[in-house]
């Protein structure tokens, strides 16, 4: 593999990472407002509260090691995305930061306050739309060069099909993914109620999901053909991810496996991400920037490499640690400790 | 009358931000290292008072560092966005300490989470402890990685320029590039000095409110001591820091000190105004000081202001910056060791009310000492971005609407930071110290 492609595996991993962590974060937050209106946070905010309030920090830290991973592998992208992303880069920036500041003030200050909570619950559906913009604009049409200078155009971005799709789609496998890690944690605490309540989440959301998806492809076939056409060429990976779909749904209809069935959520989202990224290659944004012409040097590649498996060593251990005690230790989830 | 400057207003957003985190990002470093003392302390002389201590820090922790996370984001950010031609070239040279930076938060983070729920956990105290070292150690590699960065934009290394092309990248050398040895050290000492002094401040104020319990006088013992160790190796490093400026960065150090002409047996100028011929008036000299901060003898010679063109001077307000952080650098050490002197002749009472107003007056003080040596450094930079190759005008984006960025980022700023502060003291004051040690039975 040559240290391009090196690169972008380990950035886009650790985004899929961030995709699966922060969805469940931003879906929590979206159930926990819900059902406090509804009245029926009582049965699952324990469930939240237990799961996330150890781990909200760490999800962040994701998201920073992608953006700054990813100017380290590919410096030009800070030029061009850094470039024309200053208004939506800085609105991402203030919802992150209220949510997680307003996160650690509900959770260790105040307990229940409406306010707090209602900004959570809002800020979790609308970071994940404002952070698919980063998505549609790099399949290219949104932002243009002239000479030296380069600008994005929000009106084609907020009048085109294909980046609402994706709105779409980002905010329903939030609540998709969330609601599928939650009953089963639900279910491992053997809180029976809030599992009730949880799987019926899963199941709505499940065919919504598909739908949207399918949405995505038709409208990037129209908007980008050239990178549709590629995805066509790995369709066994997205009718893979259609299979563990499947598998899914049907193990949280019957009620079992909800390990398995969420591991199956995984793959699918595994499946689907890897191959959009794959078949969006070799571009980092259509037309103007490759990943071979954005490339840093090789000695910055080679150390920035050897950084990389170096920082594994001490993570894998300490997640692995993290995981232990809080996700897979049955007395901790269900509260005895 | 305005016109749109898209360079001075990313300085503008890019130092308020700073300015921010760094106040959270330097009480990052520095509790850790304090909670760590308490609870070691704890488990050593089998006291819970200092056990209490450290939970009740870190339970205020969780807050700023939650602000410290959100700005530290912003910040991260921002760089690309408000600097996109300089993290561009920072990419290809000093991506490296950066990418590091996120393993020093995972790891930071994943055992700050551990720490703060495990608290009754294990059978034995002490593996709670340990959990915390990998916490503090990850405080301190951001801190030191970040620093590293700066340490570049000051005294860039580790590339070759030819043509307009970067070639022959050394990351490390860039990394450990000339700046790197002092600033390190004297922002991490510096961060420890200021989190003692702020937790120090705080016991100092509920003992003079008529709080006379000893977990009071115990966590001023404790963080007063820490204080005045680093505010000795503060001062130290600060003195070493001097001499790397006079050696690699001469026309910083003259801006500070208002030296106009190359001298030997300079003297230290305090305080003082400008008049329009560069003559100085009202302001406390100090002979042969600055000789001796610049290169450790009163009758070195020390470069002044004439030797460079006048387009590459910072702006010479940065003098007052450098002193006060000085002068509150020395009010810290003196209060310090004041009060470790109290404490060890027993006759002398070091809870007597002058001694403590002082304390908590540092607290604040040493805040602002570290925004001033901030200013100071950053400012002194000035024109450049990258010392010699990349002015601040050449790294800027040119997007528009910068301005409006600002607005939205001050009133998040204000949002945050006045949360912060109401949540902190409701924290604290619904569950005083008195009613916790009676709650968990130490009483
Ligand atoms: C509590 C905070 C604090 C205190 C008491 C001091 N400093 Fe400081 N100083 C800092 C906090 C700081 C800082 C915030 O950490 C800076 C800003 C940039 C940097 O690298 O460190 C700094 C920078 C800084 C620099 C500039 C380095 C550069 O631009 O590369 C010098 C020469 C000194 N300091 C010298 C001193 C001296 C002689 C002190 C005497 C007591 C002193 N400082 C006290
Ligand atoms: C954390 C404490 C810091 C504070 C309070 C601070 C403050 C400031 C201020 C006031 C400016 C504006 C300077 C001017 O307009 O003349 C600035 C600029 C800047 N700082 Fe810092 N700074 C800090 C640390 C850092 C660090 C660690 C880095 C490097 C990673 C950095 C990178 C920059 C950049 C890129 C600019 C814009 C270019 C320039 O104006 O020189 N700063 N900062
Ligand atoms: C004196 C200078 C600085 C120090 C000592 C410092 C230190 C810290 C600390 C201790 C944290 C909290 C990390 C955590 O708990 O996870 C933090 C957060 C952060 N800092 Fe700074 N920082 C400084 C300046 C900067 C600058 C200039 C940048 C920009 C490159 C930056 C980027 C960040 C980021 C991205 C985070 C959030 C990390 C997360 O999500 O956990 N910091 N910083």
């Amino acid at each position: 593999m040559s240290y391009e492609v090196i690169g972008i595996t380990v950035l886009w991993t650790f985004l899929y990472g961030y995709l699966i962590v922060a969805s469940i974060d931003f879906g929590a937050g979206f159930f926990s407002y819900y059902s406090t209106i509804t009245k029926k946070n009582h049965l699952i905010n324990k469930v939240i509260v237990r799961y996330l309030s150890p781990v909200w920090e760490v999800t962040n830290v994701f998201l920073v090691f992608f953006f700054i991973g990813i100017v380290g592998f590919f410096p030009s992208t800070a030029y061009y995305y850094g470039t024309t992303l200053l208004i939506p880069g800085s609105i991402a920036i203030v919802l992150l930061a209220i949510r997680g500041s307003y996160y650690a003030f509900h959770h260790y200050g105040e307990k229940g306050n409406n306010f707090y909570q209602a900004l959570y619950g809002a800020t979790g559906l609308l970071i994940p739309a404002s952070l698919s913009v980063v998505l549609t604009i790099s399949e290219g049409g949104f932002i243009y060069k002239y000479e030296d200078s380069v600008w994005l155009d929000y009106g084609a971005l907020f009048t085109s099909f294909y980046s609402w799709a994706v709105v779409i789609l980002a905010l329903v496998s939030v609540l998709y993914i969330s609601a599928y890690f939650l009953a089963y944690y639900a279910k491992t605490a053997q809180d029976e109620k809030a599992f009730d309540v949880l799987r019926k989440y899963a199941l709505n959301w499940s065919l919504p999901t598909i739908l949207a998806s399918v949405l995505v492809f038709f409208a990037l076939s129209d908007h980008n053909p050239e990178h549709f056409d590629k995805m066509l060429e790995l369709s066994w990976m997205f009718s893979l991810s259609f299979l563990f779909f499947l598998g899914a749904v049907y193990l949280m209809w019957k009620k079992k496996h909800l390990g398995v069935a969420f591991i199956l959520v995984m793959l699918q989202f595994a499946t689907a991400f890897f191959g959009y990224g794959a078949s969006h290659m070799p571009y980092l944004l259509y037309p103007y920037l490759t990943i071979y012409d954005g490339f840093t040097n090789e000695a910055m590649a080679v150390a920035l490499i050897t950084a990389f498996i170096a920082g594994l060593c001490l993570l894998i251990p300490s997640l692995y640690l993290l995981m232990r005690l809080f996700l897979f230790d049955n007395k901790y989830v269900q509260g005895k400790k | 009358m305005f016109e749109y400057d898209p360079v001075f207003l990313s300085r503008i957003l890019t130092g308020i931000t700073l300015a921010v985190h760094v106040i959270f990002a330097t009480v990052g470093v520095g509790v850790p290292l304090m909670i760590a003392l308490a609870e070691w302390m704890g488990i050593k002389r089998n006291d819970e008072h200092y056990r209490l201590l450290a939970r009740r820090w870190a339970r205020g922790f969780v807050i700023t560092v939650a602000i410290g996370v959100v700005t530290g984001t912003a910040i991260g950010l921002q760089l690309s966005l408000l600097w996109p031609n300089f993290m561009q070239m920072a990419g290809h040279v000093i991506s490296l300490p950066l990418f590091m930076e996120t393993f020093a938060f995972f790891f930071e983070a994943i055992f700050l989470g551990i720490y703060l729920y495990t608290w009754d956990r294990f059978k034995k105290k002490i593996y709670h402890f340990f959990i915390l070292i990998p916490v503090a150690l990850g405080a301190m590699a951001s801190g030191f990685f970040i620093t590293t960065v700066n340490g570049f934009m000051n005294a860039p290394r580790g590339f070759d320029l030819e043509n307009g092309v970067l070639t022959n990248i050394r990351p490390l050398e860039a990394m450990f590039n000339p700046a790197t040895p002092t600033k390190v050290a004297h922002v991490l000492s510096s961060a420890y000095l200021t989190t003692a002094f702020v937790l120090a401040a705080i016991a100092a104020f509920a003992i003079l409110r008529g709080k006379d319990h000893v977990y009071h006088k115990k966590a001023l013992h404790l963080t007063m001591t820490a204080a005045a160790i680093f505010a000795i190796s503060t001062a130290i490093i600060g003195d070493f820091s001097g001499k790397y400026l006079a050696k690699y960065q001469p026309e910083k150090l003259a801006a500070a000190e208002w030296h106009f002409e190359t001298s030997t047996e300079a003297p230290l100028i305090l305080g003082g105004v400008l008049q329009e011929n560069n003559e100085v008036k009202y302001a406390l000299e100090i002979p042969y000081a600055l000789s001796i901060l610049a290169h450790g003898t009163p009758d070195a010679e020390v470069i002044g202001l004439e030797e460079f063109p006048e387009e590459e001077l910072p702006p010479l307000i940065v003098h007052y910056f450098f002193d006060l952080m000085v002068g509150i650098g020395m009010f810290l050490a003196f209060v310090s060791i004041l009060y470790v002197l109290f404490a060890k002749v027993r006759k002398w009472n070091e809870w007597n009310k002058p001694l403590l107003w002082a304390i908590v007056a540092g607290g604040p003080l040493s805040l602002l000492a570290i925004e001033m040596g901030w200013f100071f450094a950053e400012l002194g930079r000035q024109p450049w971005l990258l010392v010699g190759y990349m002015t601040v005008e050449q790294g800027a984006t040119t997007s528009e609407h910068v301005d409006l960025m600002i607005v939205l980022f001050v009133l998040l700023y204000i949002v945050l930071c006045t949360t912060c502060a109401t949540v902190l003291r409701k924290m604290f004051k619904n569950n005083p110290v008195e009613k916790e040690l009676h709650d968990r039975g130490m009483e």
